[in-house]
């Protein structure tokens, strides 16, 4: 046998920067996994974890849509390992991964578990989870906007102005130059202790502009019934609805502000973690809940400054003497409102036999009052859409 | 980082190789070494090696994946990448220790020998197979790029194909009848056997073999099947299927022999390593890393672990037996090292393990079986002197083209509506339904007529069925 020919190329750093080739195919594969996440979207919504979390936030999001498929064996199908002389019949060595097990199409490579999990953030779930709702536009829709802010903003210097803007550092500045400038023309002063005034040229004002800012706000009225009735898993699909709401107006107001009103047969403002955790007893005064709404709107969240949108939750069981009193308050939330919304969260089966407030509130005749049935996890997504085409429809 | 050496100091090292790999016998292609960075090296690796590819997102999720695995540490940079092809081409990355690559080098001059002189890999055409990926690369780029045609619809076939690229001939080394052969030889099987006492027995009824049928004998190639087949696939479609039958085919060697190949290099790589007399702040580190190279997976299988262990087996089979080996040992048998050249030849994993993997070798391996149960990896069954031969077995099947349930293509017309009707050899394990339905709708995409498997599924033939209503299941007597 003869010695191997062999060539060494060395390492040009020229050809690693230029040799960037899978940059099209990881893009390509970046905008497969978008629009696999667009077409799940209602399962990882559904899914527990992303509630509740904050924007900058990275999720997981297991991937359905771009798994390599081909034939591979199922469960039944042994496998082979290497072990030591404690190994014996029954030892658990470790977890079932995924589905099975699934030969890769790379070369060398060993079979391995085609299960596939991608990287999110909560911020980037949320624009894909938006863009294709077709949501109401703010800006052509004429939501109401607020001018709110006249800012003056520093813009330079001019030689005109009032004299309260007079910038008198940059004036003296000026006078000094002024004056060494005069040695040079020959005409220049022999007593340095003679005087030496201000010329008009020298006065230098500060230049202001006016900005006026368009200052939108919004409020999320969340109003959730809490009484005994209302178990973890009905405050869980309430609080995956109060999610996507505050999300979505985050998107499209400046300014957003989220207002928990708890209420049982009498109505509290609480924090968000008192909001989703504290579970109390009794019964149900649904109007409670409505009153409190509109005590806190008149208080600080004047309809003409803000958007308001509520949204209330609760399972239905409101006492029957208290039914006219809480259409009432809700024709009046809905009229203060640009949307007002009631989620009726009945835990599949159980909305045979429990009273419902969705016949009551047929009643309502206000365009921008929507009742939706959440039965499931499954259900959030469509209702929430369903609440938001009501306000398209009002604006168009 | 730049390392603490040179290119000099390589060429060097690589000199005194290669004169070990002469005087050790090893016949080599030319060698081209490259040297990389280790993002570099990621796109290399997303890319199967290939400095030119086609493109196709799921390179790009190879990538994102090594990727990420690489950024969170759960794993190093492969020491070396080295492409079958003359000359080998092999990848080193720059920031490595000057040890690791000398051990690279010698590594990767033990797959050069084992790509020149694998039974399996006579049909890759290594001369070609730089320009051959390239051409396949313009090509698909071409398609993408014509206005007629795009993105989506090539990637529509590619998915499709990529699902069935490895339902392919397994072993290439076996001649494919031509269909002038396959005709005579069902003529031959139908006639009735010479029989020496015909007039004292009824004569069997002759039943003539139907020539008619597409394909005259199953048919293990399902994407060359399409594409001969489906006469209403576009030309461009015909060729995409054709590159990624080219491209299953030149890897299918690689997954046949992973074992072995590994095995063959480090083994390599080991006795290089030792006869170079490495200074000893280099010999400690090899010692290291060598180590690290062959240490067992806790659980799994390490190709570079066990290949090793059986290659050194066999060399001490045949130079040092015991009297019990001995008595089993050919007359005049070869040395251990002649043997080593010849299985190097002549064997893939398969047959590498069935002949070479002996009882003793298993048990000393502590290899065992596992199943799933529930949500557990069970071992049921260890290398004891009942088991052993169990464990071998179901090792055999987890090797190779073995990984790949075999599935052929049984009738083109299937019901005279031109279902294709193909048929799993079921070998004790079960399909995994979900991806089976999935690749199934691949299949149709491709066949554009319904598509039909037969398999068995928990002891039940079973028909899945993809039609224009879906996916559906049928038990069949």
């Amino acid at each position: 046998m003869a010695v191997p020919d062999s060539v060494f190329r060395p390492f040009r750093s020229s050809d690693a920067e230029r040799s960037d080739r899978s940059s099209g195919d990881r893009l390509r594969h970046r905008q497969k996994v978008r629009q696999s996440i667009r077409e799940n979207i209602a399962d990882i919504i559904a899914e527990e974890s992303i509630i509740g979390k904050d924007r900058e936030r990275i999720i997981k999001v297991p991937i359905r849509g771009i798994k390599e498929y081909r034939f591979i064996f199922g469960e039944n199908a042994p496998g082979v390992g290497q072990g030591d002389d404690e190994s014996e019949p029954g030892q658990v060595i470790g977890k079932a991964e995924g589905h099975g097990r699934g030969a890769e199409p790379r070369a060398g490579d060993q079979p391995g578990v085609d299960y596939y999990e991608t990287d999110v953030t909560l911020e980037e779930l949320i624009d894909i989870m938006f863009e294709d709702l077709e949501l109401p536009d703010l800006e052509r829709k004429k939501l109401r906007e607020l001018a709110a802010q006249r800012i003056s903003r520093r813009k330079g210097y001019r030689q005109v102005g009032v004299r309260v803007r007079l910038d008198k550092h940059r004036t003296v500045k000026a006078k000094v130059k002024r004056r060494l400038a005069t040695r040079h023309t020959g005409h220049h002063l022999h007593d340095d202790h003679e005087r030496f005034p201000f010329h008009d040229d020298d006065l230098t004002y500060r230049h202001l502009v006016t900005d006026t800012k368009k200052e939108s706000n919004a409020v999320v009225l969340c109003i959730m019934d809490t009484s005994g009735s209302m178990d973890t898993m009905k405050k869980y699909l309430a609080r995956s609805f109060f999610f996507l709401l505050y999300q979505f107006l985050l998107t499209k107001y400046r300014n957003v502000e989220i207002v928990f009103v708890a209420h049982h047969t009498e109505a509290r403002e609480v924090t968000e973690e008192e909001f989703f955790k504290k579970g109390e007893s009794g019964g149900t005064f649904i109007s409670s809940g409505y009153q409190k709404g509109l005590e806190i709107i008149a208080a600080r969240y004047h309809p003409s400054l803000w958007n308001i949108y509520a949204f209330h939750c609760s399972d239905g069981d409101n006492f029957d003497s208290d039914n006219p009193a809480a259409l009432r308050c809700a024709k009046e939330l809905a009229e203060l409102c640009n949307l007002f919304g009631y989620g009726e969260i009945k835990p599949l089966g159980s909305r045979y036999y429990e009273s419902s407030m969705l016949n009551i509130f047929r009643r309502l005749e206000a365009d921008n009052f929507q009742t939706v049935l959440i039965e499931r996890k499954e259900d959030i997504w469509p209702s929430f859409k369903a609440f938001l085409a009501k306000d398209r429809g009002r604006e168009q | 980082m730049a390392a603490a050496y040179d290119i000099n100091t390589l060429e060097e090292w690589d000199a005194r190789i290669r004169e070990k790999v002469r005087d050790f016998g090893l016949d080599c292609y030319p060698q081209e070494f490259e040297l990389c960075n280790h993002n570099q090296m990621l796109g290399y690796m997303a890319y199967s090696g290939m400095p030119s590819h086609y493109p196709h997102w799921s390179y790009g999720k190879a990538y994102e994946k090594l990727k990420t695995l690489y950024d969170y540490g759960v794993s190093g940079l492969p020491y070396e990448m080295v492409i079958n092809s003359k000359p080998a081409l092999a990848y080193l990355v720059r920031d490595n220790s000057l040890l690791l690559q000398i051990l690279t080098i010698a590594h990767v001059y033990g797959h050069n020998d084992f790509f020149k002189n694998n039974f399996t890999f006579k049909s890759t055409r290594a001369e070609f197979t730089i320009s051959a990926f390239k051409a396949h690369g313009k090509r698909v780029r071409g398609y993408v790029e014509d206005p007629s045609i795009g993105v989506e619809k090539v990637e529509h076939i590619l998915d499709a194909a990529h699902a069935v690229s490895l339902q392919c001939r397994r072993n290439l080394a076996v001649r494919k009848r031509t269909p002038e052969e396959e005709r005579q030889h069902l003529l031959d099987a139908a006639r009735p056997p010479e029989d020496p006492f015909r007039t004292i027995h009824r004569r069997k009824a002759y039943v003539e073999p139907d020539l008619r049928k597409v394909p005259l004998v199953p048919d293990e190639n399902v994407l060359l099947f399409i594409r001969d087949h489906n006469p209403y696939l576009a030309e461009w479609e015909r060729d995409l299927l054709t590159i990624v039958l080219e491209e299953a085919q030149y890897f299918i060697p690689q997954i046949e022999t992973k074992i072995m190949n590994e095995g063959w290099a480090t083994y390599w790589h080991k006795r290089i390593l030792d006869s170079l007399e490495l200074p000893q702040d280099l010999q400690l580190e090899f010692i290291v890393r060598h180590n690290q190279v062959v240490r067992p997976f806790p659980h799994g299988i390490n190709p570079y672990h066990v290949g090793l262990r059986v290659w050194e087996d066999i060399r001490r089979r045949y130079d040092e037996p015991t009297p019990e080996e001995a008595r089993d040992l050919e007359p005049n048998h070869p040395t251990g090292t002649q043997k080593l050249f010849e299985v190097r030849e002549t064997d893939r994993d398969v047959s590498f393990l069935r002949r070479h993997l002996t009882e003793n070798l298993i048990r000393d391996l502590s290899l065992f079986e596992y199943e799933t149960k529930g949500e557990d990896l069970v071992i049921t069954r260890v290398a004891d002197k009942e088991g052993w031969r169990e464990v071998k077995e179901i090792l055999l099947k987890n090797v190779g083209m073995n990984t790949v349930p075999a599935i052929k293509v049984e009738d083109a017309d299937f019901g005279h509506n031109r279902t294709l009707y193909l048929v799993h050899s079921h070998d004790g394990r079960d399909l995994q339904l979900e991806y089976a339905e999935k690749t199934l709708s691949y299949v149709r995409r491709l066949w554009q007529r319904d598509v039909a498997l037969e398999t068995v599924i928990g002891g039940k033939r079973t028909l899945l069925l993809y039609n224009d209503r879906g996916f559906s299941t049928k038990t069949l007597k």
